[in-house]
């Protein structure tokens, strides 16, 4: 199967059943996506397909076939994306494990929503959880990124 | 002194580093290692050495801060090691609120040694008297003259130098109490996805490993056909695992591995098998039939815990009496990342490389399965996607070093979500029946706490079944009160899970139920409940065993260096009420709710704002948090584990639940085990920390505990509900539960 991550052209040999989570990081070593709940609820997993976010956990990978996939090591070429500036800035991470899933998700709204409000940052991003509890550091850095463009 | 830890070169220090390099694998001869805490290299460059896990609250950032305060080095050409479970480390277990706490002078006087030699050999170098230099700013520096030499140039002289002995070597004088503004040393690697968690490690030749472990506690397999499973292509192996007996402890617990080349393949290979199980004792237990045992048990005289007067002759002598019977269900740690562990055995031993907050239990318990001297097994410490106290429990780390050897190659054990909810050690349940008698005057003269809670004993030892003094002296046999006669019981719990630690522990059962009856009381009596709180503490003072009618564990630290303190419960009750206005009329359709708890020898107070949701729920609007953690070191980090605090102990006020039927957990996934969201995080939370003090508490937990009361006050507040069991909020239909 021939996809496209991160702007890389990538072949393999895989059942297109298998969820697209496992391919990126068995199969092709990207990591930064990570594993927390295999049924769509915690977001732990969100990439990118053409743009838009998706829980990788239950995306089989055929469905990424012909469209860009974008992870966490795609979304700058520095880590020097304005919402991964803005993480830093906040300080958001607690464990850090979440906000891979927790980025993208909020790269693929403020694509399509510039300068949303926080109804909307808050309603782009229930599907993601922080069992650490980060979210108000996360909507704050969401809304300064948003403004700093 | 300023210490600038500037951004950048922290950060540049920890891309460098990586975190799963061990202390002791690049050791260059020429370098300058006075002890397993720092190395100095030549051209400057300085490991510092984090015994402690990184699980969110930012201890690899704190420790090597201080360890370089203590040093005069610049945080920027500092890069930052993680140690391996070694008793060379000290205790390593990240656990109780304690890596700052207890290891606050100890570190230092680690640096302090290695200071103490630079300075001498940087002295001799610039011929003038040690007395009369110090470290700063990376460099040896003769304050009189002007003149330095900078810490790479000493590493030769330093290396030859005889050490000073750290008991008796000179510290300098204590950093500021309040701490400093410290960047995360691991921010970039977090935002970027470079972090690597347990998960995350690849080694050549590694297999991934998804287990069936017995649904009900202590049932074995009884049969198992793995055929179809065998036949799923990838699949390396399947394994029996080995059979334990109690105590359950850290022991794998048994069931049956697919060894296969990738997650997935294992996941799908798994569900194909067929495995019948053997009886449990545990069988047909359910929340149900516990739940009435427990309520009927604390309506009877318990084993007495803390006895001051004659409290049922009080309470059958009061003009006026109270009563209420409190629930809190078993809870869920519910990390994000799942438990997982990497494992490879080599010629003379094994490998691990763990999400685990305790690598020295991990160490012992991979060397005790497979019979191996603890020197010949290395247990690497990755990130952990959180922790909260699962991960101080190895069991799986042992999975991962059992299969192995089994099967001779690398091998990941890979936890699913599910097996998380229904394999854990839980968070102890409780029923607690409390009793105030009230005078004609409406003053407390007598009060009665009984408590039907399982131990975590249980897990240890099968025949322990009530709570321990340390599990008491979690807010319930440290509470303050000044009243002429009190009795504190406890009755024993069979249980049917294994019962551990999850963050705050006990301090949640107990806060829930004494904040919430305050609350009671002051409405009773018709005054505010900070000025309650304040009167039925006492005045202030140290609040000692004599008082208190039995032993305070205190948390293992002496009660004369870390007293329970009144003058601080006032203070932080005085502080939140003024910081989130609480005296003021609310706005329409919100109320505000007040709790104050002391754990982890912290003191936390807080006032909750709720409103009602659409569903009728109750909804968190903002949240004011006043904690007293005595001293801290990484300002914003204390700051965050506060923050996290409330939305912690929110989801475990609005949606924690876990209902045992038929001897197992119902909840599977983090659908049925509901966590807070980011539509239902308050608007906002202010956070006052007052760090005045001599000895730094804990901070990781003492954030916790007063945020269910404070909530349920505040619901009860706006509706004249009364909470009385928790969770708030049903889980499965979103309404507060009738």
């Amino acid at each position: 199967m021939k996809l496209v991550v991160n702007g890389q052209p990538r072949e393999v040999d895989v059942d297109p059943e298998v969820p697209l989570l496992w391919v990126l990081r068995d199969r092709l070593g990207l990591t930064g996506t990570k594993y927390g709940c295999g049924a769509a609820l915690c977001g732990a997993c969100t990439v990118h397909l053409d743009g838009r976010a998706v829980r990788s956990c239950v995306t089989p990978v055929a469905r990424a076939e012909g469209r860009a996939v974008t992870t966490i090591e795609g979304l700058s070429e520095a880590g020097d994306h304005p919402l991964q500036q803005a993480w830093i800035r906040h300080a958001v991470p607690q464990c850090g494990f979440c906000q891979a899933g927790q980025l993208m998700t909020a790269a693929a709204l403020l694509a399509e929503v510039p300068a949303p409000t926080e109804e909307q940052v808050d309603r782009a991003l229930a599907p993601n959880l922080c069992r650490c509890g980060t979210y108000l550091r996360i909507r704050a850095a969401v809304l300064d990124a948003a403004g700093a463009k | 002194m300023t210490l600038d830890l500037s951004r950048r070169g922290f950060l540049l220090g920890l891309t460098a580093a990586g975190l799963v390099v061990s202390a002791s694998s690049a050791r260059a001869a020429a370098d300058f290692a006075p002890n397993v805490w720092m190395r100095l290299a030549p051209d400057g460059t300085l490991h510092l050495t984090c015994n402690r896990s990184e699980m969110g609250q930012g201890i690899r950032s704190a420790i090597p801060a201080l360890l370089a305060w203590e040093l005069g080095a610049d945080p920027g050409r500092v890069v930052v090691v993680q140690a391996p479970g070694d008793p060379a480390y000290g205790d390593q277990n990240t656990d109780g609120s304690r890596s700052i706490r207890t290891q606050y002078e100890s570190l230092r006087r680690m640096a302090a040694v290695g200071r103490t030699v630079l300075e001498r050999v940087g002295a001799a170098q610039l011929g003038v008297p040690a007395a009369e230099v110090s470290c700063r700013d990376h460099a040896v520096v003769h304050e009189a003259s002007g003149r330095s030499v900078p810490f790479g140039a000493l590493v030769d002289a330093a290396a030859a130098a005889r050490l000073p002995d750290a008991a008796r070597v000179a510290l300098r004088p204590d950093p500021p109490a309040s701490g400093w503004d410290l960047p995360l040393v691991d921010a970039l690697d977090w935002v970027t996805g470079r972090a690597k968690y347990g998960a995350d490690i690849v080694l050549e030749g590694m297999t991934t490993a998804v287990l069936v472990r017995p649904p009900v506690l202590g049932a074995r397999v009884a049969t198992l056909d793995d055929v179809d499973a065998r036949a799923v292509p990838g699949v390396v192996d399947v394994v029996r695992m080995p059979d334990w007996s109690p105590p359950a402890a850290f022991q794998p617990l048994g069931g049956v591995a697919v060894v296969a080349e990738d997650t997935w393949t294992a996941r799908r290979a798994a569900e194909r098998l067929r495995v019948t199980w053997t009886d449990s004792p545990h069988d047909g237990a359910s929340w149900a039939q516990d739940l009435a045992a427990m309520r009927e048990a604390v309506a009877r005289p318990g084993t007495p815990r803390r006895t001051v007067g004659d409290a049922e002759a009080a309470l059958a002598g009061a003009a006026r009496r109270i009563e209420a019977t409190y629930v809190v269900p078993h809870l869920a740690h519910a990390a994000l990342e799942p438990p997982v562990a990497v494992a490879r055995r080599t010629p003379e031993g094994c490998e691990v490389w763990a999400s685990t907050q305790t690598p020295q239990a991990a160490r012992r318990v991979v060397a005790a399965q497979l019979g191996l001297d603890e020197a010949a097994v290395t247990v690497h410490v990755t990130f952990l996607g959180a922790a909260f106290g699962r991960k101080s429990k190895p069991d799986y780390v042992a999975e991962a070093a059992l299969l192995a050897d089994r099967v001779g190659r690398p091998v990941r054990v890979q936890w699913l979500r599910e097996d998380a909810m229904q394999h854990g050690y839980y968070h102890a349940s409780a029923v607690q029946r409390l009793e105030a008698g009230l005078d004609a005057d409406g003053a407390v003269v007598a009060w009665r706490h009984r408590i039907a809670s399982p131990t975590i004993g249980s897990t240890f030892d099968p025949d322990r079944h009530e709570l321990r003094d340390s599990e008491l002296g979690q807010g319930l046999a440290d509470l303050p009160l000044d009243v002429p006669a009190l009795a504190v019981e406890t009755h024993p719990v069979q249980e049917h899970v294994r019962i551990g630690w999850m963050r705050s522990v006990y301090n949640i059962n107990h806060a829930f139920a004494v904040q919430s009856f305050l609350d009671e009381l002051a409405h009773a009596r018709g005054v505010p409940l900070p000025d309650l709180v304040k009167a039925l503490y006492g005045p202030p003072r140290p609040f000692g065993e004599a008082e208190a009618g039995g032993p305070i564990s205190n948390y293992g630290a002496p009660l004369d260096a870390y007293p329970v303190d009144l003058a601080r419960y006032h203070r932080v009750v005085d502080r939140v009420r003024a910081l989130s206005d609480y005296d003021a009329a609310p706005a329409e359709g919100s109320a505000k709710g007040f709790a104050v708890h002391r754990s982890f020898l912290t003191y936390v107070a807080v006032v909750a704002e709720v409103t009602r949701g659409p569903r009728g729920e109750p909804r968190l609007q903002r949240a004011w948090v006043v904690a007293d953690p005595g001293r801290s070191v990484h300002r914003d980090r204390v700051r965050a584990q506060l923050e996290g605090a409330v939305i912690f102990g929110a989801s475990a006020a609005l949606y924690g639940h876990l209902a045992l039927v038929d001897g197992r957990f119902t909840a599977d996934n983090l659908r049925d085990y509901r966590l807070l969201r980011m539509h239902e995080a308050p608007r906002s939370i202010e956070v006052e920390v007052i760090a005045e003090g001599d000895a730094p508490g804990g901070v990781g937990e003492p954030g916790v505990p007063p945020v269910a009361p404070a909530i349920a006050n505040a619901w009860f507040a706006l509706t004249g509900e009364r909470v009385r069991e928790l969770p708030m909020i049903d889980p499965l239909n979103g309404r507060r539960e009738a």
